[in-house]
C-alpha cells in the first residue's frame, strides 16, 4: 500500500477503486459480526469462498464478509448483489444451492427467503424487508458495503472526504459552526451538546499543545451493542470523525478505549488502525497537511464503572476506575491533567457525516431538540431482534409494532426499558411517545446508549429492578457511602420483595433512599442508579403492591412467589418431564396425569419449557 | 479571592480553597468523617453534602471536595441537605454499627431507628489511613482492594508490606476507632456499653449512647 | 501451583516500554500467559514498574477479568445481560452450576471448568448465552446446557 501524500493522491486512488467496484459485478456477501458468528455464520462464510472455488467462480464473482446489517434475527444471512437478494438463517448446507442457483442462474432459492412473520409475504430484496422501512440507516448502511479488513472498500465509497474537507477547506472555527449548528448530542447517554465539549477542549489552556482525544467503547450497558457493531462493522467511520476532532481541537494523541468482552471489535480496529497509518491517513503529516495524530487501543478489565469518563481516565493511567467529582471538567483536566475531549462512538461516527453532508442538511433530521437518528439495540420479547437506526421524533409505537414487528407470542406490551442500568420503564400507556433526549427524561427514563429492551406481560417490574440494581451493587466501584451501601441496602429490600418477604413501608422506603443516593452519590452510576426502581415504583406500583400485600408475582416470574402445577386436563402422561426433572420431583405413570412435589420443586422451569402439550401451569 | 454566598451571608475565600474549608473559617461547623486537615479530600462520606442553588434548580455536593466559586450560593443546613446526611449516616451505621463516632452523630442529627439490613464492615472505608500511609507518611504500604460492597483496606496478600514503618498512625486516624470507650465504668450516664471493646448481650443497633441505663443494656427506641 | 520463571513478566513490561500507564494492558497479557495472576507476577511487575506492590494488588483485584486464582482448562461464560435475563438467563446459570456443581468465579475440583457470569456479551439476538472456551452457543434453555458440555462434565469426573 503506497503511502498518499495529499489529498490528490487519496482523490486518484478513491476514483480508482471506484472504478474496479462494478457496479453490475456479482457479490456474494455474507456478515460475520459477532452476533452473525454466534450463530454460524464463520462457517458459511468458509463455505461461500470454497463453493466459489468449486464451481470456477471465483474470478468472475466477489465475495465479502462486512459486519453487522442490523438485522439479527434472521442471521446468518446471504445478500446476493447486484439485486441484492437476501437469503435468512442460511447454513453451509444451502450454500452450494445458493451458489448455483442465484450467482449461476440469477434465480431465487424460495425457501431461504424472507417470509413476513405478519403477512406471510415473501421478500426477495433486503431493503425490502419491513424491519428496514421505517429506519433511517444514516451510520450504519455503510455496513454492508464494506469489509472491515479492508480500508479500500471505505475509500471507495467516500470515505476520508470529510477529513479532507476539514484538512484543507476548513477552519477549526468553521469546522466548530457545523458542529453547532447540526445540533449534534452525545450519543453515549447524557446528550451533552457536543459542540460545548469541544470548544471547551479547544480553548483549553495546554503546556505544549498536549491534549487528547478520547473515544469511549466501554459499552457497558447490558442489552446495548451498537458501539461493538460500528466498530466491528465500519472502524473507518469512527477513526475519521476522531482524526477531524483531533484537528479542531488541536490533539495529537488520541485513545480508543474499548471493553474487554469485544475481541473481534478490538481486531477490527487494530486492523483499521494499521491500515490507515499506512497510507498516511494517521500518524505524521496526515495527507502532507502538517497534522500529525494518532490512535491507541486500550482495552477494557471488566468494570461497568469504566464507562464513565473520569473513571476510564484513571483506567488509562493504569489505575482503579475509580471516578472522581467533576467540578474541574474534564475539557480543562481530564487524562493525565491535561485538556482532554472524550465522545462516544456512535457520536465519533457522526462527524464525518455531518462535514460531508452539511450541518444545514443533518439537522432536517429528528426533532427539535435532538437532530440525526440514533442507533438502538431493539431486544427482548420482540418478534424482530436487532439494531435499528432511527431518525429521532419516531414513536416508540413505530418503533416496536412496524420495525419491530410486534411482541413475539402477539402478547400485549407491558413496558420498553431504555438507557439500561440508568434508564427506566416506560409503560405500555405512553407508546405514543417520540423518541428523544427530552421526551424520554420527562417520563422518568433516559435515552442512554440505545439499549431498548420489550417487555411483555412475562417480565416482572420488580424483578427488572431487582436485576439492574444486582447489576450495578456489582459494578460499583465502592468508593462512596451512597452507592455502595445504598444501592446495597436497595437489593435487599427488592429481594425481600420478590420473595414475599416485602412489606408497603418497604416501597416508601426504596423510594426515600433511592431519592437520597440520586442526589448524594458521587458520579453519574450512583446518582442514575436508582431510576430503574423509581421508575418501575412510579409506573407499576400495584405490581409491586401485589407482591408485598398479596404475596403474588402476577407476571409469573418470582420464584418464591410461584407454584408449578400440572394441569390434568392437558398431560398427557408422557414421562418426558418427570425424566428431566433434576430433583426428581414429578412422579407418574406412562399415560396418567403426572404431580409435582411442591416440597422437591426448585422452580428451575425445565418441565415448562419442556412440555409440549401446555400442561405445565406458573401460578 | 473569591465571593460566595454561605447560608445566606457573603463570604470571601481564595481560589482553590474548599467549601467545607470557607465555611468553617467563618464558623460554620458541616459535619465530617473522611476529611481530614492536611490529608487530600476525598469525597467518600457524602456526610458533609451541602446545597448547591442553581437559579430553580439545585444539586447536594461533598463541600470537601466542591471548590469555591464566584458567585456560588450554598446552604448548609437546609431540609434537603439534612434528609440527605441523616440517610447517609444512616447507611454507615448499617455498616459499622460498633462505631462510637457514628452512634454519637447519628444522636445528635436525631437518628433513632436503623431501617436498613445491619453488615458490620467493621470499616466506613473513608481512606483516611490509606491518605495518610501515602501522604504523610509516604510510605504506601496500604491501598483500597476488591470493588462495591468487597472493597476494603489492606495491604498486598495480607502480609505486612516491607513498606511499613509501624508508626501505628493509620489506626490513630481511624475515625471509627477513634475513641474507644471505657465500657467498665459508667461515668456521668453514659452507658458504656459501647461495643469497642466489649461484647453486649442485647441488641447491637445502640443510636441512644446519652442514655444511661447502666452496664451491659440500654433501651433502643 | 508453581509458576513459571518471571522471564515472561520480564518480557511483557518490556515490550510495555516499562510504562506505568500500561498496568492493566501488562496484567492482561500476563494472565493469558499464565491462564491466572500468580502472586509472583504481580511482585515482578510492580519491582519493574517501580510501583507500590499495593497499587498493583488493587488494579489486580478490581477488574473483574483478572483472576488471582488458577484457572479451569475451561472457561465456561454465561450472559446475564438485560436481553438474556428478560429470555429466562437465570435458569439457564441455576442449570449450568447443577450440572458443572460451582458457583459463578470457582473451578470445578477436577481444575477443568471455571463458571463466570458476564454482563453482556453484546450479542443480544442469540441470547440466552453460554460461551465455552470462546464459542458462542445461543438460545440455551435449561434443556439444552447438557448438549453444550456435550458428556465433557461426565467424562472428565470418569
Amino acid at each position: 500500500m503506497k503511502r498518499l501524500k495529499s489529498p490528490v493522491e487519496l482523490e486518484r486512488l478513491r476514483s480508482r477503486l471506484a472504478r474496479k467496484r462494478d457496479r453490475h459485478r456479482t457479490t456474494v456477501v455474507t456478515s460475520v459480526g459477532t452476533c452473525g458468528l454466534a450463530r454460524g455464520a464463520g462457517e458459511v462464510a468458509r463455505a461461500i469462498q470454497a463453493e466459489l472455488v468449486r464451481q470456477n467462480l471465483g474470478e468472475s464473482v466477489d465475495f465479502r464478509a462486512t459486519g453487522c446489517h442490523g438485522f439479527c434475527e434472521i442471521e446468518p444471512v446471504v445478500v446476493i448483489y447486484p439485486e441484492r437478494i437476501v437469503y435468512q438463517h442460511v447454513t453451509p448446507a444451502d450454500v452450494p444451492e445458493i451458489i448455483s442457483e442465484s450467482v449461476g442462474e440469477r434465480r431465487v432459492v424460495q425457501r431461504l427467503l424472507y417470509r413476513d412473520p405478519s403477512t406471510g409475504d415473501e421478500v426477495v430484496h433486503e431493503e425490502d424487508i419491513p424491519f428496514y422501512s421505517k429506519q433511517y440507516r444514516l451510520l450504519t448502511d455503510d455496513i454492508r458495503l464494506i469489509d472491515p479488513h479492508q480500508i479500500d472498500d471505505y475509500i471507495a465509497i467516500g470515505g476520508y472526504s470529510a477529513l479532507v474537507k476539514v484538512l484543507f477547506e476548513m477552519q477549526p472555527e468553521e469546522v466548530l459552526e457545523e458542529i453547532r449548528q447540526a445540533g449534534l448530542r452525545g450519543r453515549g447517554g447524557a446528550g451533552f451538546a457536543t459542540v460545548r465539549k469541544w470548544e471547551a477542549c479547544r480553548r483549553a489552556p495546554s503546556h505544549n499543545s498536549m491534549k487528547y482525544i478520547i473515544c469511549n467503547a466501554d459499552e457497558g450497558d447490558p442489552g446495548a451493542y451498537m458501539d461493538r457493531s460500528l466498530l466491528e462493522g465500519n472502524p473507518h467511520s469512527v477513526i475519521e470523525g476522531m482524526v477531524i476532532g483531533a484537528h479542531t481541537m488541536d490533539a495529537h494523541e488520541g485513545y480508543v478505549y474499548v471493553r474487554n468482552e469485544y475481541p473481534l471489535a478490538v481486531t477490527n480496529l487494530g486492523i483499521a488502525l494499521e491500515q490507515a497509518r499506512e497510507y498516511g491517513l494517521l500518524g505524521q503529516n496526515i495527507l502532507g497537511s502538517g497534522f500529525d495524530f494518532d490512535v491507541k487501543i486500550s482495552r477494557g478489565g471488566g468494570a461497568f464503572i469504566c464507562g464513565e469518563s473520569t473513571a476510564l481516565m484513571a483506567s488509562l493511567e493504569g489505575r482503579i476506575g475509580e471516578p472522581r467529582p467533576k467540578h474541574i471538567h474534564t475539557a480543562l483536566k481530564g487524562l493525565y491533567g491535561r485538556p482532554t475531549n472524550l465522545n462516544n462512538v456512535e457520536t465519533w461516527a457522526n462527524v464525518p457525516v455531518i462535514i460531508n453532508r452539511g450541518a444545514k442538511w443533518y439537522s432536517k433530521i429528528g426533532t427539535k431538540g435532538s437532530k440525526g437518528t440514533k442507533i438502538f439495540s431493539l431486544v427482548g420479547k420482540i418478534k424482530n431482534t436487532g439494531l435499528v437506526e432511527v431518525p429521532m421524533g419516531i414513536t416508540l409505537k413505530e418503533m416496536v409494532y412496524e420495525i419491530g414487528g410486534g411482541l413475539v407470542d402477539g402478547k400485549p406490551l407491558k413496558a420498553i426499558q431504555t438507557g439500561g442500568p440508568s434508564g427506566g420503564c416506560i409503560p405500555a400507556s405512553l407508546v405514543d411517545l417520540p423518541v428523544d433526549f427530552d421526551k424520554l427524561a420527562e417520563v422518568g427514563s433516559m435515552m442512554g446508549s440505545g439499549g431498548m429492551i420489550v417487555m411483555d406481560e412475562s417480565t416482572c417490574s420488580v424483578d427488572l429492578a431487582r436485576y439492574f440494581t444486582k447489576f450495578l451493587t456489582e459494578e460499583s466501584c465502592g468508593k462512596c457511602v451512597p452507592c455502595r451501601e445504598g444501592l446495597d441496602r436497595m437489593l435487599d429490600i427488592l429481594t425481600d420483595i420478590s420473595e414475599g418477604r416485602g412489606t408497603e413501608e418497604d416501597i416508601d422506603l426504596l423510594e426515600e433512599l433511592g431519592g437520597v443516593i440520586k442526589d448524594a452519590a458521587l458520579c453519574g452510576l450512583g446518582g442514575t442508579a436508582p431510576n430503574p426502581v423509581l421508575s418501575t415504583i412510579r409506573h407499576f406500583r400495584d405490581e409491586y403492591l401485589a407482591h408485598v400485600v398479596d404475596k403474588r408475582c402476577p407476571a409469573g416470574v418470582c420464584k418464591e412467589l410461584i407454584t408449578f402445577t400440572i394441569d390434568e386436563r392437558k398431560c398427557t402422561g408422557c414421562l418426558i418431564c418427570a425424566r428431566e426433572c433434576p430433583q426428581n420431583a414429578i412422579t407418574g405413570q406412562k399415560k396418567k396425569v403426572h404431580v409435582i412435589d411442591q416440597e422437591k420443586c426448585i422452580k428451575c422451569r425445565l418441565c415448562y419449557d419442556l412440555c409440549q402439550f401446555d400442561a405445565v401451569v406458573i401460578s | 479571592m473569591v465571593e460566595l454566598t454561605i447560608d445566606g451571608v457573603k463570604v470571601r475565600a481564595h481560589k482553590g480553597t474548599s467549601v467545607l474549608e470557607a465555611a468553617r473559617e467563618m464558623g460554620i461547623v458541616i459535619p465530617t468523617l473522611c476529611y481530614y486537615p492536611g490529608l487530600s479530600s476525598f469525597g467518600e462520606c457524602r456526610v458533609c453534602l451541602v446545597e448547591v442553588v442553581n437559579g430553580k434548580r439545585s444539586t447536594l455536593e461533598a463541600s470537601c471536595t466542591l471548590p469555591v466559586e464566584e458567585g456560588q450560593v450554598i446552604l448548609t443546613n437546609s431540609p434537603k441537605a439534612k434528609k440527605a446526611r441523616k440517610v447517609v449516616v444512616e447507611l454507615l451505621l448499617a455498616s459499622c454499627p460498633t462505631s462510637k463516632t457514628l452512634q454519637c452523630m447519628a444522636s445528635n442529627m436525631g437518628i433513632n431507628k436503623i431501617r436498613f439490613k445491619i453488615k458490620d464492615r467493621g470499616c466506613i472505608l473513608c481512606g483516611r489511613c490509606v491518605r495518610y500511609c501515602k501522604e504523610q507518611m509516604q510510605s504506601g504500604g496500604i491501598g483500597f482492594v476488591g470493588r462495591g460492597t468487597s472493597r476494603r483496606v489492606s495491604t498486598a496478600f495480607g502480609v505486612t508490606p516491607e513498606e511499613c514503618r509501624n508508626c501505628g498512625g493509620c489506626q490513630w486516624i481511624c475515625p471509627v476507632c477513634e475513641r474507644a470507650c471505657t465500657a467498665d465504668s459508667l461515668v456521668n450516664g453514659l452507658c458504656g456499653a459501647c461495643q469497642n471493646l466489649a461484647p453486649v448481650e442485647t441488641c447491637q443497633i445502640c443510636v441512644g449512647c446519652s442514655e444511661s441505663v447502666g452496664p451491659g443494656g440500654h433501651t433502643v427506641y | 501451583m508453581t509458576t513459571k520463571t518471571s522471564g515472561s513478566v520480564e518480557r511483557i513490561v518490556e515490550s510495555y516500554g516499562r510504562s506505568r500507564d500500561s498496568l492493566i494492558s501488562i496484567l492482561q497479557d500476563v494472565q493469558t500467559e499464565y491462564h491466572y495472576l500468580p502472586e509472583e507476577s504481580l511482585r515482578e511487575v510492580a519491582r519493574m514498574l517501580d510501583l507500590p506492590l499495593i497499587q498493583v494488588y488493587g488494579v489486580a483485584t478490581f477488574f473483574k477479568a483478572f483472576s488471582l486464582e488458577p484457572r479451569g482448562k475451561h472457561l465456561v461464560h454465561v450472559c446475564l445481560g438485560t436481553a438474556c435475563h428478560v429470555r429466562g438467563a437465570n435458569s439457564v446459570l441455576d442449570e449450568v452450576k447443577r450440572q458443572l456443581r460451582v458457583e459463578p468465579g470457582e473451578t470445578t475440583e477436577d481444575m477443568q471448568y471455571t463458571l463466570e457470569t458476564v454482563n453482556c456479551l453484546g450479542a443480544c439476538a442469540l441470547g440466552p448465552i453460554v460461551v465455552v472456551d470462546g464459542e458462542y452457543h445461543g438460545q440455551i434453555t435449561p434443556r439444552k446446557v447438557k448438549r453444550v458440555f456435550n458428556g465433557r462434565v461426565q467424562a472428565a469426573r470418569a
